[in-house]
């Protein structure tokens, strides 16, 4: 029986990995489908990331924490939408402006307000989000499989978790489903067939960023708030840029994006879990080596397995009437 | 008197320093079918584009019914029943038709019942114009004529009493234009409105009842088509008269200069298509090589050019070989030794057209000495002779910094004839020349490469255009399956012993 709470962790694990992936790969789909590049996720996630944490310690409510990245979020995409639907300047070089911005905003504040360079202190347990222990987990833990289903995969995450699964229906359902999500793919794929139906461009643009703020600002708070108690220097850790491979990998799509998130959480979660572990015959694995299965698998994906990747056909190019 | 259903009241609209709009005073009566006629660049699409609520005027007043309304989004127009149907469509390729006709109008937040609402109208008003459109079907799988009835019936769908048309036949097969115009009588007797814009003097006398004819930005005249003919049309919208035919001296031939022997040539795939070919071209003399698109003419020029590796045979000019399959000269070459290429695609292979007028005016002879000193362009020379040329050549606007692609197609053409004729080559390779120009440019053009040739070129002429090389060639060879299926000499010959030989028949 070891061998399958062994596969119960693993899975628990790529759940937990995936979570910031999902929140990002759903807020980059919305500015991605609306015609918007976001290459700016990991520098938003980490903006985040150091908000609510921040919020969480002044204010005492993990709860005010998030709703403050929600607010920091919205407003760095709100910049991204000045700079590049607006203002039509060029969306990567705006997104990199944001990354390495808030590389060293986040460092500075942190020494400025706690006097040590990108660390903020450690949240006590009511400052952060703890994880919740589904009713009845202890109790029927011991029904074999779907026991350990639900006590030992299910059960036992933090509240971002839980809602990060779920979303990826609700976007589903936004963009196909809905009005809204017609003019959001329609924007993104032929702005003028948009407009000359009498729908302003730039406020679709500008909705689609304001959701993707929404969203990123979940899987900044996740990580200094709920995996962790405090912020500390760069700690998105490239996830942002995961996410975007992960959305390009699924083809802009949630479900496929789901898909390629939860692969690179699985990976993830499987280096962890091999590291020191002695296989038969070939010994230990160098450390080094199983840490990067997650890259090289995205490489190897992006590169190999996509196939034509179907990029919405207007991404990257600011909307300018035609003369 | 009833209010007509359109009435556009001293209309002003500039861009920067062009002003596109003049005055415009314009009356469009319900259940008609008005043309607006104009050369490209006359302000048929932008006085359009603000009745379509695009573009605000910059002045002037609308009136629909007689009631005055502010269009300041196409969401207004549309809901005043304005509907447009334009020259590059407003479709999302990935989106069915059903998707891409309620984009905008869904009437709901979530789909549901709306929606089905939407098929059954949308079915109806197809049954009505027999417009014959499977509404679940993508817009990438269709023809470019389905694809204009889609946007048909988009505006039919959304309300409109007033379908504007911007050029909508220049895409279109002869065939699928028959199918247009009958889609477009069916509409007008049902009481709908039709603006139709377009350069084709043929398209107005065959459909419209009111014409408006508009020159440089103004509304130079108004008429009832039945008391006009294209002649007079013609000279209202360039300003003078137009010779619709051309007038031309009989050829002075002096000696071949430019000689073609046993040529094959491959395209990219390895297809040979270019077969065995010979041809000579004397000094003063134009060739005119006929033939339906695709039979080699492509290839041909490109390796005339020296842009396509010959595979076999040989070029020569002026009696020294300048082609084999062993090595061949580039373009860059070949215009050392007199050889100027205008290319039958213009905006791919004759202009970069990001670049600014002026750099496209000397591209490929932007190293001589009168355009740079070592290296280092001279700019004052470079504009100086931009100026210079383009007023000889009547490029408008005439403004050297204007981006290419700002220039319609006429114009376009006139910045690459007048770099290349500047330099007055002995030989010119002239692929498609007015392909997408309008007719005062076409006349303009023609003129050009007859006074050419009374200066001693040897002009080879590739054209898909049977009138276009039946006015301009004195000697014609059709071109069939790579090969050269005939030759006339052109006094007497027919355009249908033309079409015989350009089908391969004979």
């Amino acid at each position: 029986m070891e061998y399958l709470s062994d596969i119960a962790s693993l899975i628990n694990s790529t759940l937990r990995i995936s979570t910031p992936l999902v929140f990002a790969a759903m807020a980059g789909l919305f500015a991605e489908r609306s015609g918007v590049i976001d290459f700016g996720l990991e520098g938003k996630m980490l903006a985040a990331a150091f908000v609510s944490a921040v919020g969480s310690y002044f204010f005492g409510n993990p709860w005010l924490g998030l709703f403050l990245a929600i607010i920091a979020c919205v407003g760095l995409s709100m910049l991204h939408g000045f700079a590049s639907v607006t203002h039509k300047g060029d969306q990567v070089v705006s997104c990199v402006a944001i990354n390495i911005l808030m590389i060293g905003l986040t460092t500075a504040l942190a020494a400025a307000w706690f006097g040590q360079a990108g660390l903020t202190p450690t949240l006590g347990n009511d400052e952060r989000f703890l994880e919740i222990t589904l009713p009845f987990a202890n109790s029927i833990r011991d029904v074999p499989i779907l026991g350990i289903i639900y006590s030992d995969i299910l059960s036992g995450h933090y509240i971002f978790v839980y809602i990060a699964y779920l979303i990826v229906p609700v976007v589903f359902w936004i963009v196909f489903k809905t009005s809204f999500g017609l003019r959001l793919r329609a924007v993104g794929e032929n702005p003028s067939a948009v407009d000359t139906a009498g729908i302003n461009v730039f406020s679709m643009r500008y909705k689609a960023l304001a959701i993707n703020g929404i969203l990123i600002a979940f899987a900044g708070a996740y990580l200094s708030t709920a995996v962790n108690a405090n912020f500390f220097r760069e700690m998105s850790a490239g996830r942002g840029y995961l996410a975007l491979a992960a959305l390009i990998f699924g083809k802009w799509h949630p479900k496929t994006a789901l898909i390629a998130c939860l692969l690179f959480g699985f990976t993830d979660a499987l280096q962890i879990r091999l590291q020191g572990v002695e296989l038969p015959t070939i010994g230990t694995i160098p450390v080094q080596l199983i840490q990067a299965i997650p890259y090289v698998l995205t490489v190897i994906l992006l590169a190999g397995f996509v196939g034509k990747a179907m990029a919405p056909k207007a991404i990257g190019q600011p909307y300018i009437k035609e003369r | 008197m009833v209010s007509p259903i359109l009435e556009l009241k001293d209309i002003n609209k500039s861009f920067g320093h062009v002003q596109a709009n003049k005055n415009i005073n314009l009356i469009i009566n319900k259940g008609t079918i008005h043309g607006i006629i104009g050369e490209n660049g006359a302000g048929k699409s932008t006085l359009m584009s603000i009745v379509y609520g695009l573009y605000q005027a910059d002045s002037g007043t609308i009136n629909i019914n007689g009631k005055n309304v502010k269009l300041k989004s196409p969401r207004d127009s549309i809901i005043n029943g304005i509907g447009m149907v334009h020259q590059h469509f407003m479709l999302v390729e990935n989106f069915t038709v059903l998707e891409n006709i309620i984009l905008g109008f869904e009437g709901e937040l979530v789909f549901g019942k709306n929606l089905e609402k939407a098929k059954k109208n949308l079915r109806n008003i197809c049954d009505t114009y027999k417009l014959n459109i499977d509404l679940n079907s993508k817009i990438s799988d269709l023809s470019v004529g389905f694809r204009q009835r889609v946007e048909i019936l988009k505006s039919l769908y959304r309300g409109a009493e007033i379908l504007i048309l911007d050029e909508p036949t220049g895409v279109l097969t002869p065939q699928e234009v028959d199918e247009l115009f009958k889609i477009l009588r069916s509409l007008r007797d049902e009481g709908k409105t039709i603006v139709l814009i377009t350069h084709k003097l043929i398209e107005i006398m065959d459909l419209t009842t009111v014409v408006s004819v508009m020159r440089q930005g103004e509304i130079v005249g108004h008429t009832k088509t039945e008391n006009t003919n294209k002649e007079k049309l013609a000279e209202m919208m360039v300003g003078r008269s137009v010779l619709l035919r051309l007038d031309k001296s009989f050829a002075k031939r002096g000696d071949v200069i430019f000689k073609v022997k046993n040529l094959t040539v491959k395209d990219d795939l390895g297809v040979t298509r270019v077969k065995n070919v010979d041809l000579e071209i004397h000094s003063g003399e134009i060739l005119g090589i006929a033939g339906v698109t695709g039979n080699g003419q492509t290839e041909l020029l490109e390796a005339l050019s020296g842009i396509r590796k010959v595979d076999s045979g040989e070029i020569l000019l002026e009696k020294i070989k300048i082609s084999d399959s062993e090595k061949f000269l580039d373009p860059r070459q070949l215009k050392e030794k007199g050889l100027a290429h205008v290319p039958e695609d213009r905006q791919r292979m004759g202009l970069v057209t990001d670049f600014k007028a002026y750099e496209n005016l000397i591209f490929g002879y932007h190293d001589q000495k009168s355009f740079s000193s070592s290296s280092i362009l001279n700019h004052n020379d470079i504009l100086a002779h931009s100026k210079k040329i383009m007023k000889e050549y009547d490029v408008r606007p005439q403004s050297p910094h204007l981006i290419t692609s700002n220039f319609s197609g006429g114009n376009q053409q006139k910045i690459i004839l007048s770099r290349e004729l500047n330099e007055n080559p002995k030989v010119l390779l002239v692929g498609q020349p007015t392909r997408g120009v309008d007719i005062g440019a076409i006349e303009f053009i023609h003129q050009r490469l007859i006074d050419m040739r009374d200066k001693g070129a040897a002009i080879l002429l590739v054209s898909v255009e049977l009138d276009e090389v039946l006015s301009l060639s004195d000697r014609i060879l059709v071109m069939f399956d790579g090969g050269i299926v005939g030759e006339k000499i052109n006094k007497n010959v027919t355009d249908r012993e033309l079409g015989l030989l350009m089908a391969g028949v004979v």
